[in-house]
Parts: structure tokens; sequence; C-alpha cells
């Protein structure tokens, strides 16, 4: 190999330098939420202790976290679901031109980039004036697939673009159904993109906030209940919590990561069926 | 009208999508325009079909200089993530060789997107707080005697805030098309006596422009649209539109929060409409 140019170096310690800014602040609440029970918000440390953590667990020291969470993990999940079924559908429907097409394009792109806020006020407006209760599940659960639905149909979208759509054609020559065709080849090469649009699908509606702000009810989810403990928290009860929902966050990457490596390990271990089929 | 097998098969399948997106953003944005003409008395809000909220508006000098301040925080933050963004991707993409490292670093930079923006927002006040990190590392270096006050709840805090949030949405398209580049293009350059300097100029840069849309597009809706880093990382001394809307929301003079939206919506959908002119997306995914 030809030797490194010195830019190389340079840019070397500029993306540390970056990881660092990236990672850097995180880390630091990190070894903070291990405060001894004097400490504060900001080092030095006084003593390490779990006091902290300890203080998660106490119903009247913060409030509802424990309900908080499992809110959130349901409506993450549920979000999860809709989107990778939706976006699946859509980014189907979107590999041929139909009438109405670049109109419903345009719209998955006004749902991204619409300021969070309008949908928060909006969803709330039609619930509270049609008499509704606003409640996570329902206000709550659709104003989210308002975000994370363009990034599932933008993941599939490119997907798509990439597919070879010559795998189709050959099984429509060996005598597949349109569905055979979907389920016995489609879905199986997509696959592990689909995990990607799940692990999306979770993590920002695990994480979101603004468009929940107005839509979620009187049950607060994780992100909400974190904010609202910002204004009357003043302990590092706050980063333990922090720390928490981070791990719990890296691990749910974690094991979408491992799943996608294994998928296409177990692929590549397979490798090619040709010639092995039922004869 | 005829219509075609493909059109049937299309909207089968952009059925839910379409039932979303009607529900929970069409009827949203058409509710909050006609609710922006409404009136609104200190408790309760009233249909009517009235000009005021738009006329109050539009005759306050303060709604002004908070929409200038919005694109204030727009504008530097896009330059910062763009300079970051561009720089973090380039290395990425020309200076690491194998593909699995590559992977390996990108995924680095897009793990903490998927963690919690308050989270990661809170976690600067051990940094940029009075006792802070910061604060006691200059001082014990000389530089400063006092604490320095405007590290936090200042304009510096939420536009570091900004672009520590910010930067991925530049990172990853750009990225993506900079992969996409056919290295035998910056052979050629440099087989013509191109500079380091020149092929980035001239060959890298404007092949990499639709990503650098793409990611403006991403990192200006984020911050013309925001509201909580602004809250949060002022600590409400600085004011964006969104948190003018957020503030009459919670005087419950939704009329005006909605006359407000709805000059926001049609700010963003401007710019953004002006971007898409330069970038075929669909394309460049």
């Amino acid at each position: 190999m030809e030797p490194r140019p010195k830019s190389f170096y340079a840019l070397s310690a500029f993306f540390i330098l970056f990881l660092i800014f990236l990672y850097g602040p995180t880390l630091t609440i990190g070894i903070l939420s291990f405060q001894g029970p004097g400490g504060g918000l900001t080092f030095p440390m006084r003593g390490v202790s779990l006091h902290w953590f300890r203080d998660l667990f106490e119903q009247q020291a913060v409030g509802d976290i424990w309900g908080s969470f499992s809110r959130s993990l349901v409506l993450g999940l549920m979000v999860m679901v809709t989107t990778v079924v939706v976006s699946v559908m859509g980014g189907l429907a979107f590999r041929k031109r139909f009438a109405g097409s670049t109109l419903l394009f345009y719209l998955i792109i006004t749902s991204l980039v619409i300021p969070s806020i309008l949908v928060s006020l909006g969803v709330g407006l039609i619930w509270s004036q049609s008499g509704l209760p606003v409640h996570w599940a329902t206000s709550g659960f659709g104003a989210q697939l308002t975000w994370t639905l363009p990034f599932g149909l933008l993941i599939m979208f490119a997907v798509f673009n990439r597919f070879d759509r010559s795998f189709e054609e050959a099984a429509r020559d060996l005598g597949a159904s349109p569905w055979q065709v979907i389920r016995h080849v489609v879905l199986p090469i997509i696959a592990p993109s689909l995990i990607g649009v799940a692990l999306f699908g979770f993590t920002l509606s695990y994480d979101e906030f603004a468009r929940t702000l107005l839509t979620s009810g009187s049950y607060n989810t994780l992100p909400l209940e974190i904010f609202g403990m910002t204004t009357n928290v003043t302990t590092p009860v706050l980063f333990a919590l922090g720390t928490l929902t981070t791990v719990f966050s890296l691990l749910v990457i974690g094991v979408f990561l491992l799943v996608v490596w294994m998928m296409n390990r177990r692929r590549a271990r397979h490798g090619s069926d040709a010639g092995k089929g039922m004869v | 009208m005829v219509l075609r097998k493909n059109d049937v098969t299309g909207w089968a399948l952009a059925t839910p999508l379409s039932a979303v997106l009607a529900v929970f953003l069409v009827a949203p944005i058409v509710m909050i325009v006609v609710v922006s003409f409404w009136g609104a008395t200190e408790w309760s809000i009233y249909p009517a079909f009235q000009f005021d909220n738009y006329a109050f508006l539009l005759s306050s000098d303060v709604t002004y200089r908070v929409f200038l301040n919005t694109l204030k925080y727009a504008f530097v933050t896009w330059v910062f993530t763009l300079l970051i963004g561009f720089t973090v991707a380039y290395y990425l993409a020309f200076h690491i060789r194998s593909l699995t490292w590559q992977i390996a670093l990108f995924l680095l930079c897009t793990i903490p997107f998927l963690t919690s923006n308050i989270i990661r927002m809170i976690s600067w006040i051990p940094f940029l707080g009075r006792n802070g990190i910061a604060n006691s590392t200059l001082i014990s270096m000389g530089v400063i005697d006092e604490p320095v006050e405007w590290l936090l709840f200042s304009d510096f805090s939420v536009i570091l805030a900004f672009v520590h949030l910010y930067t991925l949405f530049m990172v990853v398209p750009i990225f993506n098309t900079m992969m996409r580049i056919d290295t035998s293009l910056i052979e050629a350059a440099a087989d013509a006596g191109a500079s380091g300097w020149q092929t980035l100029w001239h060959v890298i840069v404007p092949l990499t422009k639709p990503g650098i849309m793409i990611g403006t597009i991403f990192v200006v809706a984020l911050v013309m649209g925001d509201f909580i880093t602004v809250r949060f990382m002022s600590g409400s001394q600085s004011a964006n539109v969104g948190r003018m809307i957020q503030n009459d929301i919670g005087l419950l003079q939704y009329p005006s929060a909605s006359a407000t939206a709805v000059i926001l919506l049609i700010t963003v959908l401007l710019l953004i409409g002006t971007l898409l002119r330069f970038v075929d997306i669909r394309k460049e995914l």
C-alpha cells in the first residue's frame, strides 16, 4: 500500500476530536451519576456510590419513572411494528409510478421537515375540539408515526433503488404468483434493511419529545418525564436516569446490530442454494 | 378517467401510509390554518373568521426579531455542521481504506443519533456550568480569573447543542454521496496534475453537492422547527419561533400559536422548496 499522506494524520486527529465531542458529554454524566450522596451536578466527585441509582427506584424521589418507561417501551414497539409494515408497503408502492405518487412523495418530505410542534399542536387541537381524550397510544402514537415513517420510507427507497429486479423476474418465470415473489424473494432479500427500519422506528419513538408533547395526555412518556425533571430536579439523580436510558438505548442498538450481523453471516455460510432445490 | 393496474396496486399498497399522513399530518395542518383565524379569551377559544391574530403578529417587531433570530440559529448551525460534517465524511470515505473500518467508524458516528436528545443536552451541564469543566480548566490554565457566565444559557450553548445534535444529519448524506464517487475520477484529476486541494474543490465538492443539499434540508428544518433546545440551552433567555408558539400554547392562546405556526410552516416550506430545486432526493438515496 502507498504511504499515508500527511493530511491523513491531521484528519484522523480531527475525527478523534469529533468523537470526543460526540461522546464526551454523555460519558461525563455517566461518571457523575456515580457521585457520592453529597455530590452535585459538576465535578469534583464527592465519593463514589450507587446512591443516585437507588434513588431512581424510590417513587417519591423522582415521580413516575418506571410507569413512563413502560409506556415508552410499549409505544416504541407499537411504532416500530407499524413503521416496518407501512414503510415496506409504501416502498413497494413507490417502485412503480401511480397517479398521485408525486404528491404523496412530497407529503412524506413535508412530514419530515415540518416543525414538530406543528404536529403536536394540530393533533392536539383536533383531538380537543372533537372532544376525544388525548392519549399516548392513540394521538401520541399517530403523531410519532409522522416522524418515524419518513425515515422508514427513505430507507426503503434507498433499498429498492439498489434492488436487482432480475431475481423477481426469475421467480415469475418459474411461475411464482405476485404474493409468492414478495414473500419468498423480495422480503428475504431486504430483511436486513427491515431490521434497520425497525431500529429507527423504535429508537426514534423511544426518544421522541416534541411531537408527543401535546398529544400524550396525562400519562407521560419517558422523554417527557425526563424533561419535567430538568426543571425541578437538581441532583445527580437526573444523570443516573440519563445514564440508564442511554445504556438501554445502546443495548437496543447492540441487539439490532447483532441480529443484522448474524443474518449476514448465516447468508454467507449458506451461500447460493442453486442446484440444491427440491428435485 | 381510465384506472390503470399500476394505480390500483400502487394505492392499495400506499393506503396505510396515506391514511396516517391524512389524519396526522394533513388534517393537523388544516386544523392549524383554521384555528389561526379563531378568537380566544383568557381561558377558551371560539370559532371565528378574523385576521386579528395575523394583524397582531405582523405588526409587532418582536415577531420579526424572533424570526430573524431563528434564521440566525439556522444559518450559524448550518455553517458549522457543514464544515464538520463534510470533513468527517471526507475522512471516512477517502482516507479509511477498508470497508469494515468504514462501516465501524460510520456506526460510531451514527449511534448518538439513536439516543435521547434531551439527555444529550443535559450532559452539557457539567461541562458548561459556572463551576463546570470548561471554566475550571480555563481558570487552572490561567486564561481567565473568574468563571465565564456565558458558556451555559446563552446563544453560544444553544448553537453548540445544535451542532452536537445535528452534525450527524450532514455526515450521513454527504458520506452516502461520497461513497458513490467513482475513484477513477480522482485518479484522473491527479494524473492531470491537480493538487490535493484542487481535486477536493473541483472534483469532490461538486460531486458531493446532492449530499450537502440533503444534509442542509435536514439541518435547516430541524433548527427552524426547534423549541426545546433553545428553551433548555438558553435557560429561557433566548427566543426562536418554536418558543414563541410554545409560550402561546402554555397560555392557552391556541389561535395566536396557530397563526405563528402557519407563518413558520410557510417559511420552512419555502426554504426547503428552494433547496429541493437543487437535488432530486429520490435519485440520490
